[in-house]
């Protein structure tokens, strides 16, 4: 049975496209940051978001409060929000709907953050793909500065705050946030090992709070309802929220749907219209490329934090991308590890060598060359890959592990059969071979005859 | 040769928006440079670098690392193919083998009249309508080997400037 739940985040996309200021305003919206700025202090909204436990949308599920807190007490000097829009984990599409639905929730969200840590710029980091995100932020943050709610002295309290767009060029590792730091201080976006968090030492080596955007546009609902309200939204005990579950891959109706934190996977995907006719579910990978699989006897779990890591899961950004019988882990172990592979920085040993490496012996195992010893060498490397400096080796080690937790046979079908018992044809060893002509290769040309250099 | 003044205008207004820390419009002075010249060639890379006082060795290792900025000549327009999980699990690569045949090229190659670059891509954030590519900053959704020639034939035709590397 499914039982209608309200929508907070998602609450203006029956508009179809993104609401405006006057229709966000209708809604309540910007009542939170009036009754805020200036009339409560920044540690009332701190508290706020503490009661209220707010966990990080992003992936990690860091708690904001927590985060905000490590800002060193008495800094004197710019502070920063740098608001991580890069999702650029496979599966992952929530940001992009928010902020094409309610885009002053998400100004509104920032503003307020901003207001909680006492910051002074906000640096939005908006993934080249999202490109009418950028613009729809520029457009309609110019619309909140005209009202008086951003910029110079916000509703004449003596705060001020500002936001401006940094168009990224690309590349997964931008979702770091060391490495996002680095990416909009227009360096090698390589993230760092050890060393003071980013809220004590970010951008410009002042603090930094980075945030996913999702994270923040929770703020107004909390700051205008409360914490307790928050905490009735979720379905699990310990839980807070809704949270934007974005269903993929094999799936009747694949999108975005807000529902409540600890909803069970079969009702989300009930939500999303079940399974298409004639098609099983054998997994779904929860929370993007980073977590592990989870096999159908999880059905009944509560999408949380909490209740999936006490079962050995994970439960990231929440975009759970369905797998269905007719299709081979193996060969979807391998593409995310072509894709991890393809988007280490390449800074760091145990991921720049052990993801080639354990690509090679998964390309050995679909294409039906595969011996038994590759299965322990795998292993051994997915465990030397966790002391990579970043989460992002780790990351690819987890749905690496889980395809040979719940689904070795499968892997030893591969195995005994010395082919892929799906059908796939041998994946090409040395990466995508195609095309008539080979690629070329020299000097790069210049356009101009009359070049200067 | 000298750059328009548009462009210089350009470049000269994002250096100013972020005045303090010049640094931060490392990337948005090469997206106009590559907008102006199709990719970053070597006078783009030293122009960027005067206008940002950054070596170009630093500017480089910027270049050379995202995958929307392109410092070999690429086409007119830029296809880039989403080959994760998702999509992957729609086509198994067998769009990016069409395209490539389709039009004649290696992965990350050129068309002979210089139209069309084919790259394969980090997954693009447009799941729920995998197979999917992205084109001059548009999304392409539920491919076909009918829509891809469709889409390949209506940007032959197509007059529009392209918008390069958003």
């Amino acid at each position: 049975m499914q039982v209608e739940t309200p929508l907070v985040l998602l609450k203006n996309r029956h508009l179809g496209r993104p609401a405006t200021f006057e229709e966000y305003r209708a809604g309540g919206g910007y009542e939170a940051l009036i009754a805020t700025v200036g009339k409560r202090t920044p540690a009332e909204v701190l508290q706020l978001v503490l009661d209220a436990d707010l966990r990080g949308r992003g992936g990690a599920g860091f708690p904001a409060g927590k985060k905000w807190q490590g800002i060193p007490a008495g800094y004197v000097g710019p502070r920063y929000v740098v608001v991580n829009t890069d999702e650029m984990e496979p599966g992952t599409f929530k940001d992009r709907i928010l902020v094409n639905t309610d885009p002053h929730l998400v100004i509104e969200g920032i503003i307020l953050c901003a207001y909680a840590v006492q910051a002074t710029e906000g640096v939005c980091f908006i993934r080249p793909s999202y490109e009418s995100d950028a613009v729809l932020i520029e457009e309609q943050s110019q619309v909140a500065r005209d009202h008086g709610l951003l910029g110079d002295n916000i509703l004449g309290s003596g705060f001020s705050f500002d936001i401006h767009v940094h168009r990224s060029a690309g590349r997964y590792i931008c979702g770091e946030a060391s490495a996002q730091i680095k990416a909009i201080s227009g360096l090698r976006p390589n993230p760092r090992k050890g060393g003071p968090r980013t809220s004590v030492k970010g951008l410009w080596d002042c603090p930094t709070i980075v945030n996913n955007l999702e994270t923040l546009a929770n703020l107004p609902g909390i700051v205008r309802n409360g914490p307790d309200w928050f905490k009735s939204l979720a379905r699990s005990a310990g839980g807070s929220g809704t949270k934007l579950f974005s269903v993929s891959g094999r799936i009747s109706r694949p999108g975005c749907y807000e529902l409540p934190i600890g909803t069970p996977l079969r009702e989300i995907l009930d939500h999303a219209g079940g399974m298409p006719p004639g098609r099983v579910l054998k997994a779904v990978i929860p929370g993007g490329a980073s977590t592990p699989f989870m096999p159908d006897k999880y059905l009944d779990l509560e999408m949380d934090f909490e209740p999936m890591k006490r079962a050995g899961q994970r439960f990231g950004t929440a975009s759970i991308m369905v797998f269905d019988q007719n299709t081979c882990l193996v060969g979807a172990t391998l593409n995310l590890m072509e894709f991890f592979t393809r988007e280490s920085c390449g800074w760091c040993t145990p991921c720049r060598e052990g993801l080639p490496y354990v690509r090679h012996l998964l390309r050995l195992i679909e294409g039906g060359q595969g011996e038994e010893e590759h299965i322990g060498m795998i292993k051994d490397m997915a465990q030397a890959m966790r002391s990579a400096y970043c989460a992002f080796a780790p990351g690819a080690a987890e749905p690496l592990l889980s395809l040979f937790e719940y689904f070795e046979p499968e892997v030893r079908e591969h195995l005994r059969q010395k082919r892929c018992p799906f059908g796939n044809p041998p994946p090409a060893m040395r990466g995508k071979a195609c095309g008539t002509r080979p690629p070329t290769f020299g000097p790069t040309p210049c356009p101009e005859d009359q070049c200067p250099i | 040769m000298s750059l328009p003044d548009a462009v210089v205008a350009e470049i000269d207004g994002v250096i100013a928006a972020v005045e303090h820390h010049k640094r931060e419009a490392a990337v948005d002075v090469m997206y106009a440079l590559q907008r102006h010249y199709g990719y970053l060639c070597d006078e783009a890379m030293h122009y960027a670098s005067k206008a940002l006082d950054m070596t170009t060795l630093e500017l480089e290792s910027l270049a050379t690392f995202y995958d929307y900025l392109y410092r070999r000549p690429v086409g007119r327009y830029v296809i880039h193919v989403c080959d994760s999980v998702v999509c992957w699990m729609f086509h198994q690569d067998s769009i990016f083998d069409y395209l490539c045949r389709k039009l004649g090229v290696p992965p990350g190659g050129t068309t002979e009249d210089g139209m069309f670059t084919v790259l394969p891509a980090a997954c693009i954030g447009n799941c729920h309508n995998a197979p999917s590519m992205l084109i001059n900053g548009r999304f392409y959704d539920r491919l076909t080997a009918e829509r891809i020639d469709a889409v390949l034939a209506e940007l032959r035709q197509s007059a529009e400037e392209p918008v390069r590397c958003k």
